[in-house]
């Protein structure tokens, strides 16, 4: 069990939690994720490390609430039945400072995918490498800890679907205006916006390092339910990702792979809509 | 003379498809008395060189004959930490009870059985807690190999603390073997056993990541890696990463770990009409009989014939009975999809054996004019592991060819690190890990007093 210090709501479908789990964040790299239950029966989930406070021993996590383990976790006050990580490999500019220092780095997030970005920028504007942010939502409501993060990157530029906020349109057009300033583009976010995201980059000529985000069990690499194509080979997003070079993924897969339990999953929604109750989450 | 061994009260299999208890309900009191009136008490016990960890056979069926079960759990607690799950998953009939004179000419004593019945039966058993030799090990893994090293250290008066990823202890006796086979319960009992000797075990921590193998190194006086098979092989073919496609550690933690056998479990499983196992092992038996319970159309499909199947003559005979059928001497060549990548069927050649290779084992040669279609909605692929080198990354510890854990005299090549069990070996069985955590367990207590 690991005390929640607060999990609240940020967004009309988005909750910030913190916990106590200092064993987890001890040796966390930015680019690595966790695995959480909420209790003793829950699913287990894989979620994003959004930040910690090493000398408090609090690890913070931000989900979207999606289905029913989502739901589940929303409404959690007091413990958290299980944490397990840092899991998977750091993300490879921030294990490799030295290599990039000089180079212009461009990060584009998605929605909640802004939750591992955070982690990752601050960590090199800590280390004195300029990074650039790119951050779309369907409106500005969704557009999740923009105090924050603005505090760390050298300039952010924001695009909503509905032009409430920042540019109106995708985060490609802003990527596509913009990508002759960098050497390297970082995408975090829905797949199908990944996959675009790697596209304009192909396109460019740009290397593009994505994070995937598949089905997962144990986390370790013992079920292989996480495996992605990439470069024509199989790999567990949990031991040998979950960043991979975003020209070598193959994201029709991963779209595909993400429904393998959809149906089940809509069930199982319901039931616990029915049972615990929903606030508005779409 | 009728000298049949007797046998223990097993659920109809009619019944036993449509729940997830156990099959073999163990022996009563009578039974167990009565198997054990048919030892010989040899003067020369074959049975206990056949055991991996050399319990005194004859001794403790020589106190179940006199109903005394205390005494047969110390004569068994001496050799084995583990006797109620050794009872119901050792290969005995490879082991112990392959090596009993009477099994020559009949039914060989069934060891396996008298183990379980003793270890069911005993009652509580309270273990003191030692005393402390201000010694502290660390061991990487809850599974069989841990379990055992760890009672076996903890008994000699170290501080033993367990790191496990999963958020239950037990490694492939809690996510892997299924309920039917071996009850959590019993599990749970065997874990807390451990616990009443001192032992700490911390779950949720992926040793490399969470902790990293250079700091427990630094603050234990000796590290034993027991971290097991690892990552799950797949085959290679065409519509493997289909949907419908799984392996069959991922079918079985979702079954067995996570209870999505139950109605009200959170976490899902697919109940399809049809599912092919790959494979003719125990976890490909594990795997079928498990989705044969959840009313799916089971079947086995095996490139070898029944003979070459590697599982236990026990497991195969169950499975027979639950009603899978066996499709032998057949192998996948492609996966067959829908256009939401779902599997609809399997393209499949017919196998022809060929004479026994160097490893004494035939090999097999496809029939290509074979070549023919099987319907199905779900795959599973039960080949065996390759290794994880999660918990040693970073760190310079030797591996062989095949990416395994070198060890002599279950030390590493690193300095106090032992290691035993499926990281070294490949894939075996829970009682070899067992006796591998045991001999690291003696080889930790000698060098690290």
């Amino acid at each position: 069990m690991y005390k929640i210090i607060y999990n609240k709501k940020i967004s009309s479908n988005s909750y910030e939690m913190a916990v106590k789990a200092p064993l987890v964040i001890e040796n966390f790299i930015p680019g690595q994720f966790c695995i959480v239950m909420g209790k003793e029966d829950s699913e287990r989930i894989p979620l994003t490390i959004y930040d910690t406070d090493k000398d408090k021993g609090i690890l913070y996590l931000i989900y979207q609430v999606v289905g029913a383990s989502t739901l589940e976790l929303s409404k959690l006050e007091d413990e958290l039945f299980s944490v397990s990580g840092p899991l998977g490999n750091g993300n490879e500019i921030c294990s490799n400072i030295k290599e990039f220092k000089g180079k212009k780095i461009c990060y584009v997030a998605g929605g909640v995918g802004i939750a591992p970005v955070y982690p990752q920028v601050k960590y090199l504007h800590e280390n004195g490498i300029k990074v650039d942010v790119i951050y779309g939502a369907r409106n500005v409501e969704l557009l999740l800890i923009r105090p924050k993060i603005e505090k760390v990157v050298d300039k952010i530029r924001y695009a909503t679907d509905d032009g409430s906020f920042g540019t109106k349109g995708l985060v490609t057009d802003l990527l596509e205006k913009n990508i002759n300033d960098y050497d390297y583009v970082v995408t975090i976010g829905p797949v199908i916006m990944m996959k675009f995201v790697v596209d304009v980059c192909k396109k460019y000529n740009k290397p593009s390092i994505v994070s995937m985000n598949p089905l997962m069990v144990d986390g370790s690499g013992m079920c292989g339910a996480c495996r992605c194509k990439v470069d024509g080979k199989v790999k567990f997003a949990c031991i040998h990702g979950p960043e991979f070079p975003g020209d070598k993924v193959d994201f029709d897969l991963a779209l595909k792979r993400m429904n393998i339990y959809k149906e089940e999953e809509t069930k199982l929604y319901d039931k616990m809509k029915k049972e615990i109750g929903v606030d508005k989450h779409e | 003379m009728n000298d049949e061994k007797v046998r223990g009260k097993i659920q109809d299999a009619k019944t036993r498809v449509k729940n997830f208890d156990e099959v073999e309900l163990g022996y009563t009191k009578k039974e167990a008395i009565a198997e054990a009136s048919r030892c010989l008490h040899c003067v020369n016990p074959r049975c206990v060189q056949g055991c991996p960890v050399g319990i005194m056979i004859p001794e403790f069926i020589k106190c179940i004959k006199e109903d005394n079960l205390e005494g047969a759990y110390e004569v068994i607690a001496k050799s084995s930490s583990l006797p109620a799950i050794c009872g119901r998953v050792c290969p005995q009939e490879k082991q112990c009870e392959a090596m009993c004179i009477k099994g020559l000419k009949g039914d060989a004593i069934s060891i396996g059985s008298l183990e379980r019945y003793v270890a069911d039966n005993v009652g509580e058993i309270k273990l003191k807690k030692p005393k402390s030799n201000g010694k502290k090990v660390a061991i990487v893994g809850s599974g069989p190999s841990g379990l055992s090293c760890a009672y076996d250290l903890a008994k000699a008066g170290f501080s033993v603390t367990i790191f496990e990823i999963l958020h239950k202890p037990g490694g492939v006796l809690t996510y892997g073997i299924p309920e039917f086979r071996l009850p959590k319960a019993i599990v749970q009992k065997q874990i807390d056993s451990l616990k009443q000797l001192g032992v700490e075990i911390i779950c949720d921590v992926l040793v490399g990541n969470t902790i990293s193998l250079d700091e427990l190194e630094k603050e234990y006086d000796a590290v034993f890696l027991g971290t097991g098979a690892g990552l799950p092989k797949f085959m290679g073919i065409p519509g493997e990463d289909a949907n419908g496609v799984f392996s069959a550690n991922e079918v079985l933690t979702r079954i067995n770990l996570m209870g999505s056998f139950k109605d009200d479990s959170k976490t899902p499983i697919k109940k399809v009409k049809k599912a092919y196992v790959i494979g003719g092992g125990n976890v490909a038996m594990d795997a079928v009989r498990s989705l044969k319970r959840l009313g799916i159309d089971a079947h086995i499909m095996y490139r070898r014939s029944e003979e070459e199947l590697p599982a236990r003559l026990m497991e195969v005979g169950h499975a027979k009975e639950e009603g899978i059928v066996f499709d032998l001497l057949t192998n996948p060549k492609e996966i067959l999809v829908d256009e939401n990548n779902n599997v609809v069927g399997m393209n499949v050649v017919n196998m022809n054996l060929t004479e026994p290779g160097e490893d004494g084992r035939r090999g097999v040669v496809e029939d290509e004019s074979s070549l023919h279609k099987v319907d199905c909605d779900m795959v599973v692929m039960a080949l065996g592991t390759s290794p994880n080198h999660s918990a040693v990354k970073n760190s310079k510890i030797e591996l062989s060819d095949k990416g395994l854990i070198v060890v002599e005299n279950s030390k590493t090549s690193l300095k106090n690190v032992y290691a035993g069990g499926d990281a070294v070996t490949g894939a075996a069985t829970v009682i070899l890990a067992m006796e591998a955590g045991k001999k690291a367990a003696q080889e930790i207590i000698e060098k690290i007093k």
